[in-house]
């Protein structure tokens, strides 16, 4: 049981038939990288959702923490001007 | 802001109607399939192949079912389930075939009219009417074990696929080249389990050779075509048996080396046991389990 309980876990990022980018869709444990894909294949992509997966050990990622969330983004709050909205997009530039 | 799911781009390919928990986008695999038999093919033989194919299918499925709720990962109790319901859509496809051709026999008047040929077949034949081999037959024995096992049964069920894709029969042809597709990953996923165990732990390399030791007496009984087999493999419109040997053990043995186990010697071919009805007490066991409901009622519906 102990060796079981040290499987680690990875988050599983899929792309969709239509998606342009891989999305988070969930986590789970493998024994190991291509056992991940396989286990995320199975338990993410079941239903047809998908045509391309991703997995990363969670371990491996690094996040910004919760505590920090206030000086992270607020000072991004009020700069409307950031926004790309003044300008005229045209017709024909998809994916805007 | 974009926000994006997976799950936004089925719902549009279906319409727009929320029906994306049920999948969409689905193909049907006998879409403008003719269903005729080919000349020169007698129906009964094309059932009977129809149902040791079918059969190989729902045994193997209902082995793998044992393993939900017992499985000893959550991951890998819903890849037994995916695997499971591969090997049951097959298995539909084909004992549909096998009754469109007149092959229900007994199970037809001892089911209801209501009952669908496929539900006819699966629930109501008693163990002598099945054509399923002692490999998918067999208990599942442990994890080390089911793999091997389900390694040995998609390898062989890949190389008759593989072949069967050029059958005459437009139905078994089209079956053939869905499952392909399916069996390849059924057979990479358990090598790549046999490889971790086998090549893994003292202990996980232990069950593992037990495991190929207890499955491989069962390679024996698949090799040799039965009457039914060699007059449709002479037509082209089944596989030889025989045809496919070779390539299984080549393909085993390079898998379990790999994995650092002793492959036994290839048991001599005997004359095919299940393929004519011979079964042991575990398919009868697996049935009772598989058919009860059905049987004690027989008019429900879910």
């Amino acid at each position: 049981m102990s060796a079981r309980a040290g499987w680690p876990l990875y988050e599983v990022f899929v792309r969709g038939k239509r998606g342009l980018n891989h999305v988070h869709v969930g986590s789970l444990h493998a024994p190991d990288d291509e056992m991940a894909v396989h286990a995320a294949r199975d338990v993410y992509t079941r239903r047809n959702e998908g045509v391309s997966i991703w997995v990363v050990r969670a371990d491996a990622i690094t996040a910004s923490s919760p505590d920090e969330k206030d000086p992270m983004f607020a000072p991004s709050g009020d700069k409307v001007y950031r926004h790309p909205t003044f300008y005229e997009i045209p017709a024909d530039v998809p994916h805007i | 802001m974009h926000e994006e799911t997976v799950y936004d781009a089925l719902d549009t390919t279906h319409g727009g109607g929320g029906q994306w928990a049920f999948g969409t986008g689905f193909d049907d695999p006998l879409a403008g399939v003719e269903l005729t038999v080919p000349d020169g093919v007698d129906p009964a033989d094309l059932g009977a192949y129809c149902l040791m194919l079918g059969d190989d299918a729902l045994v193997l499925a209902q082995r793998l079912t044992e393993w939900i709720t017992a499985a000893p990962e959550l991951e890998e109790e819903v890849a037994f389930g995916n695997t499971a319901l591969d090997l049951l859509g097959q298995a539909r496809l084909l004992l549909t075939r096998a009754g469109s051709v007149g092959v229900l026999g007994r199970s037809r008047s001892t089911a209801t009219d209501s009952i669908p040929d496929e539900d006819a077949l699966a629930c109501f034949r008693d163990p002598d009417e099945f054509r399923c081999t002692g490999l998918v037959a067999a208990g599942n024995g442990d994890f080390a074990q089911t793999m091997v096992r389900l390694l040995a049964a998609s390898t062989v069920r890949l190389a008759v696929f593989a072949r069967l894709r050029a059958s005459r029969d437009p139905v078994l042809a089209a079956v053939a080249a869905k499952g392909v597709h399916e069996l390849a990953y059924h057979r990479d996923h358990a090598a790549r389990w046999v490889l971790r165990l086998g090549d893994g732990t003292p202990e996980s390399h232990r069950r593992a050779q037990a495991g190929v030791d207890a499955v491989w007496p069962h390679l024996a009984d698949l090799f040799t075509a039965t009457d039914v087999e060699a007059r449709l493999a002479a037509a082209g419109v089944a596989v030889d048996p025989a045809g496919v040997g070779d390539e299984v053990h080549d393909v085993l043995t390079t898998v379990l080396t790999r994995a650092t186990l002793r492959v036994p010697g290839r048991p001599a071919d005997v004359v095919p046991r299940g393929r004519t009805g011979g079964h042991g007490p575990e398919l009868s066991a697996l049935l009772t389990t598989l058919q009860g409901l059905a049987r004690r009622h027989p008019a429900a519906t879910w």
